[in-house]
């Protein structure tokens, strides 16, 4: 009796949740649609919109105060990987899908510029040079940068009293023999990241680096996710690897009692920079305009971190004090240019897969 | 003129055969339409994309591409992980449909609603919940399944059995008992009866039931990504690949047509299988009968089944409850919050709210058409050609579960760009997109109750003057308003757990809850991945209850979910 | 020969059949006759295994049948619709049994083609059960019974699904099919027409019990009681004074009541019963009259052929002593 009871109450709640903010079309967002129809302040107004990827995350505190500083309505298409992102991007060049885009990097950049996706953009204040692409630069505007970089369990490291890695060629180190996780180059962008810091440093012989890399008992997995939270020591209680491949950011997110147990290695990094452009043909393009110069506005610059696990751009920025102290940015990535990896990325990856299942 | 006889036949009866084809053509016309616009233009979009060269038809490179060994090895991968998968879903989902459908087991109720509980849980957190156990240090470690094939197998099973459960359950609490008596009264000792009687009038449900897993399988994609490793490439994953990663059309295109193809042939068998020779079999609502001694193999097969499907989920509320080496709830007190350092825009409340509105919506779509679809391909039919387009638009409907989401993804930005179709920027896309997943659902749940109405249940109301619209409200629904309540279930679970084309075409705003567990687990930091741990769970606990409403609603013997 | 001995059954608190004691000699055909939901059809389905025995036993030979499942009894059970396997031809379902059992498919052939031709079927091998009709299937389901020669078959109204004509024809058949392969035949139905075409021994049950069994024609002119008397066919059923004046009308000694059939009064000049005609409708057989019999009341009466009676007249009746039955006295229930 009781049983049923509380089984009704629970179905009559489900249903009239399900009911009362349903149907036809999903509700209406909570974000200020009414902003833009006052157009007196002498703004343009209208909407742009902006297409990303699933991890673009802003505090909505900034997105509401372009909206009024600008008089544009943001609205933001996030769907999909970078990689999906690029795909959308360069199959829609000729009718866009979005006034802007965010979050194509480097590993991506030359496929949509390839194809014509992005029209010629001059942000109002200028990033510095060491991230402008250098082909497309003037088209792609930096936004953000993050660095792949192997990662250590500082802490399992002191606990066996043994000396951490430093470098890539330490990988293959019998030393450190079953120690290390990567996800895979094809199947995610920090894989790929990886691949391309071993491409950079190893050039045509890569292929030799990998296969000391798996037999010295290196595990590749899918998605950075199963890395970090299934293997590695420091992100999963029953993970075994102490070695893996992450972010340059990623050591401040195991601080604990003032100190993190982990570190990233500055010597193993690619850099993986996101750039925003304005769409060719896009419906908008001052709006598209409005919203680079906005991303690369201070206040947004120093969001980015807490926001997109990423780091600025721009000097201006700030950092979390967090980030500051336990997340030192490599002064020195690896880097191969878009190019080289567009023109060799399906021969390199096809490669790759047969090393690997080797 | 001559007398012709023919006029003596009376006519308001039995209309010319090709009248009723074209009758029917027309009845379909809107389903058709629909799916031909969400479906199958997207995909002969995306496809054409790689046929298509610098404006030139090139079917070269993409026949080329066909004759790779990779690709060879690629579509065996498939088509024998999604067989072996298929076949143990079928071999462990026979004993629990019988046990959860047939026999008054204590609770059975609240654990058919939880067999579907899999269903809508995000691969990629099951993933990681199953590599905690497979994992290198994970308590099944020792056995080093972790990365193999068979550890895909376990997955796509886990997912999967579900729907055999369901499926063929309903169809054998719904199973006449008395020819099985009948056969036991000849000599038939219990396996002879089920073999000789029991399975072959069970055939049209497993069959059915067999093929939605499999192209479920087929299909699979994160599932594969994630207890495969890079190792492994199945069809759609390698569709993925190289249409996002690599940008090799051609190839992708090659991929799509071979995954068609074959879904196609693997339908038009199933079909084959499923025929019987007495559609009109006998519907009886027998109640459960109580647990004999001789049924102690059976029930014990299940709770071994129930107890393998419980370790991950477990695993998932284990890991959900863990906070900083400790126990707590504070992973669920953070869900109405945004995560560490704010990881999501909206609280994972909000986007269960999200979730719940695009359920309904993918809900209505799909039994919308659905319904439709079914009351069509179950209609007798009275020539050759009437039958064949009725299988036709019945196979037809199942297409959109065989075919790549990310084909069909692209295909929908690159087709329905253009008035009056600009549905790109459409707030019904996700829950359009997420409709034809469930369509197949719907159909495949209402064919076997609408084919059961015995015809001349219509003709007796047509005899009295009733309209083929007023035949469809006295006799279908009166029997399938219930069923339709339970395959709308089903569909909203569906869609609750979708997240291939639902992450693809998502708005930012306003997000489903699978998405925003899938951002949660793509962060560092302890406390997000206890969040999407909880999230699933929360997302596991609204599809258990949803679920036991549903099962509240359900008809005895008709309605598969 | 099958014995029954104090069988109770039960689904949960409801008894279906109460304590119920028979026995079936080999070579016999037993009908079980009652109303729907009398129990019958649950002990058939006890006999056949398909139901377990809360108290008594059930013995085929003197070995009690408790531990034996339903496959292993070598009985046949006979469905009110026939059951037939959807799926197999009618060849198949015929041969059903005999496949079981690894027959070479010679003699199962050879087999098949004895039976369809015995229950008239003769080339409907290939058929499938659903083009048949209601008759057809009925005869092959009998067909798939005997195919094994079972000890002992068990047949659920098998008739009753069928129209008059067919059901009479189709008794005929049966009885004489049952009679040349000397099977041991229990039987239940509700139309006594049915048990007395086809069972040389009758029970009557009535709400779980056997009031009643006996030779066929023994329990026909002695029902135990009134209900038994109408289930069995009788027209009504007169009591008190009105019994004792028609049973004396026959020569026969009082008692509590008597059952009449329709034709137990004759329309006869050398009648002792004065009467008036109310109605009277020509059959093909005889004229049926309704008459109010001076002192007992409106009873049913008939008159031959030819006879000139009409509504109004006055008639005197003779009783047929062959066509009524004096019932011992007993709690009755009123006549419906």
């Amino acid at each position: 009796m009781h049983q049923s009871s509380v089984r009704a109450a629970l179905t009559t709640a489900v249903a009239a949740l399900a009911l009362a903010g349903c149907s036809l079309s999903g509700g209406d967002p909570s974000g200020p649609t009414t902003s833009a129809a006052d157009g007196s302040d002498g703004t343009t107004g209208g909407t742009v919109v902006l297409a990303t990827h699933e991890s673009f995350a802003l505090p909505k505190k900034l997105i509401r105060r372009f909206e009024e500083e600008s008089g544009y309505t943001l609205e933001v298409r996030a769907a999909g990987d970078a990689g999906t992102l690029a795909t959308k991007l360069s199959l829609t060049a000729d009718n866009p899908i979005a006034d802007a885009a965010f979050g194509i990097d480097n590993t991506f950049a030359s496929r949509p510029l390839g194809e014509g996706a992005f029209a010629p953009v001059t942000p109002s204040v200028t990033p510095p040079e060491e991230y402008a692409l250098a082909e497309g630069g003037d088209r792609l505007v930096p936004i953000d940068s993050a660095s792949v970089c192997v990662n250590v369990d500082t802490a399992w490291f002191d606990a066996e009293g043994l000396e951490p890695p430093q470098m890539l060629d330490d990988l293959t180190d019998p030393a450190y023999a079953d120690l290390l996780v990567t996800p895979g180059a094809s199947t995610s962008s920090p894989g790929m990241a990886f691949f391309l810091a071993t491409v950079a440093e190893h050039g045509d012989d890569w292929p030799a680096y990998w296969t000391d890399l798996l037999a010295n008992g290196a595990k590749v997995v899918d998605g950075w996710e199963d890395a970090y939270y299934g293997d590695f020591t420091a992100g999963s209680e029953t993970g075994t690897r102490p070695i893996v491949v992450s972010y340059d950011s990623s050591p401040a997110f195991t601080v604990k009692d003032g100190r993190t147990t982990t570190a990233a290695l500055l010597d193993t990094c690619f850099r993986q920079v996101e750039y925003a452009g304005v769409l060719a043909g896009a419906d908008n393009p001052e709006g598209a305009q409005a919203l680079i110069d906005w991303m690369l506005s201070d206040e947004v610059q120093s969001a980015l971190p807490e926001s997109m696990y990423v780091f600025p751009v721009m000097p201006g920025a700030t950092v979390p004090d967090d980030w500051a102290e336990f997340a030192p940015q490599p002064t020195d990535p690896y880097e191969v240019s878009p190019e080289e990896i567009a023109a060799n990325r399906e021969q390199w990856l096809t490669e790759w897969t047969d090393v690997v299942s080797r | 003129m001559s007398l012709d006889t023919t006029a003596l036949v009376p006519r308001a009866v039995t209309r010319p055969p090709n009248r009723r084809v074209v009758g029917l053509l027309l009845l379909a016309a809107g389903p058709v339409l629909v799916l031909g616009l969400l479906f199958v233009l997207p995909v002969t979009g995306m496809v054409a994309e790689g046929f298509v060269v610098d404006g030139r038809f090139a079917p070269g490179a993409v026949l080329e591409v066909l004759a790779r060994p990779r690709v060879h090895r690629v579509a065996w991968f498939t088509v024998w992980t999604s067989g072996v998968a298929t076949a143990l879903a079928v071999v462990l989902g026979l004993p629990a449909a019988y046990a959860l459908h047939r026999l008054a087991l204590p609770g059975r109720a609240a654990v058919r609603a939880a067999l579907l509980v899999p269903f809508v849980l995000p691969t990629v957190v099951v993933g990681v919940a199953f590599r905690q156990l497979l994992g290198e240090g994970g308590p099944l470690g020792s056995l080093g399944l972790d990365g193999t094939p068979f550890a895909i197998v376990c997955g796509l099973v886990f997912f999967n059995v579900a729907v055999v459960v369901r499926t063929v359950g309903v169809a054998w609490e719904a199973l006449d008992p008395r020819p099985g008596q009948a056969a036991a009264a000849l000599g038939a000792s219990p396996s002879q009866v089920l073999r000789t009687v029991t399975l072959p009038a069970l055939r049209p449900a497993i069959v059915g039931a067999a093929s939605i897993v499999f192209l479920f399988c087929a299909t699979a994609f994160g599932i594969v990504l994630t207890l495969g490793g890079v190792r492994h490439a199945t069809v759609e994953t390698e569709i993925y690949l190289l249409t996002t990663t690599v940008f090799d059309l051609q190839a992708a295109a090659a991929l799509s047509v071979l995954q068609i193809v074959v879904v196609v042939g693997l339908l038009a068998l199933a079909a084959r299988l499923r025929a019987v020779p007495d559609p009109t079999a006998h519907r009886t609502a027998t109640p459960a009968r109580p647990v004999r001694r001789g049924d102690t193999p059976v029930v014990v097969a299940t709770l071994l089944v129930l107890a393998a499907m419980l370790v991950p989920i477990l695993t998932l509320v284990v890991g959900s409850l863990r906070v900083d080496g400790g126990w707590g709830l504070a992973n669920y007190r953070a869900l109405s919050g945004t995560g560490d350092d704010q990881a999501l825009l909206v609280p994972v409340t909000s986007a269960l709210a999200t979730s719940l509105r695009t359920a309904v919506d993918a809900t209505w779509m799909a039994l919308l058409v659905g319904v439709v679809v079914a009351a069509i391909v179950t209609r007798r039919s009275h020539s050759v050609a009437e039958r064949r387009v009725r299988s036709t638009l019945d196979g037809f409907f199942m297409l959109p579960l065989g075919v790549s989401a990310v084909t069909l993804g692209f295909g929908f930005l690159i087709t329905l760009d253009q008035p009056p179709v600009d549905l790109r920027d459409s707030p019904f896309l996700v829950p359009m997109a997420q409709a034809l997943v469930a369509l197949p659902l719907v159909v495949r749940t209402l064919t076997p109750v609408l084919g059961g109405i015995d015809d001349r249940q219509r003709q007796a109301a047509a005899s009295l003057g009733a309209s083929p619209w007023r035949t469809l409200l006295t006799v279908d629904l009166p029997v399938a308003w219930k069923p339709t309540l339970a395959a709308g279930g089903f569909a909203f679970a569906a869609s609750l757990g979708e997240f291939g084309a639902t992450s693809f075409l998502a708005r930012d705003d306003s997000p489903t809850l699978p998405v925003v567990i899938f951002r949660l687990i793509g962060h560092p930091g302890a406390m997000n991945f206890g969040m999407a741990l909880a999230a699933s769970v929360v997302l596991a606990a609204t599809t258990a209850v949803v679920m036991l409403a549903v099962e509240r609603l359900r008809v005895p013997g008709v309605g598969a979910f | 020969m099958l014995n029954l001995t104090d069988v109770t059954v039960s689904y949960g608190e409801t008894t279906a059949v109460d304590d119920v004691s028979l026995d079936l000699a080999t070579g016999q055909v037993l009908a079980v006759l009652g109303p729907s939901g009398c129990g019958k059809s649950t002990l058939l389905r006890a006999v056949a295994g398909l139901e377990p025995v809360a108290s008594g036993s059930i013995a085929w030979d003197g070995t009690d049948l408790a531990g034996t499942p339903t496959h292993k009894r070598g009985f046949a059970l006979m469905f009110q619709d026939g059951q037939l396997f959807a799926h197999l031809t009618v060849a198949r379902n015929v041969a059903y049994a005999l496949r079981l059992r690894r027959t070479p498919s010679a003699r199962t052939a050879a087999r098949v083609g004895e039976l369809l031709e015995l229950v008239g079927l003769a080339g409907y091998d290939d058929r499938l059960p659903g083009t048949l009709s209601g008759g057809e299937r009925q005869r092959v389901a009998l067909a798939r019974a005997l195919a094994v020669e079972p000890r002992l078959i068990l047949l659920d109204e098998p008739l009753s699904a069928l129209d008059t004509n067919l059901r009479e024809r189709l008794a005929g058949d049966l009885r004489t099919i049952l009679r040349a392969a000397g099977t041991t035949a229990l039987l239940v139905t509700h139309d006594h027409e049915e048990a007395f075409a086809l069972a040389d021994r009758l029970a009557v049950m009535r709400d779980g019990r056997v009031v009643q069994s006996g030779a066929i024609d023994e329990v026909w002119r002695e029902p135990v009681d009134e209900a038994t008397a109408l289930f069995l066919g009788y027209a009504r059923v007169v009591r008190g004074d009105a019994a004792s004046r028609v049973l004396a009308a026959a020569g026969m000694p009082p008692a509590y009541a008597v059952a009449l059939r329709r034709s137990a009064l004759v329309l006869d000049e050398a009648g002792t019963l004065a009467a008036r005609v109310e109605s009277a409708r020509v059959t093909p057989e005889q004229v049926r009259l309704v008459v109010e019999v001076d002192g007992i009341g409106v009873l049913d009466a008939v008159a031959p052929l030819g006879s000139r009676v009409s509504p109004g007249d006055e008639a005197t009746l003779r009783v047929d002593v062959t066509r009524l039955a004096a019932l011992p006295l007993t709690p009755i229930r009123s006549a419906p």
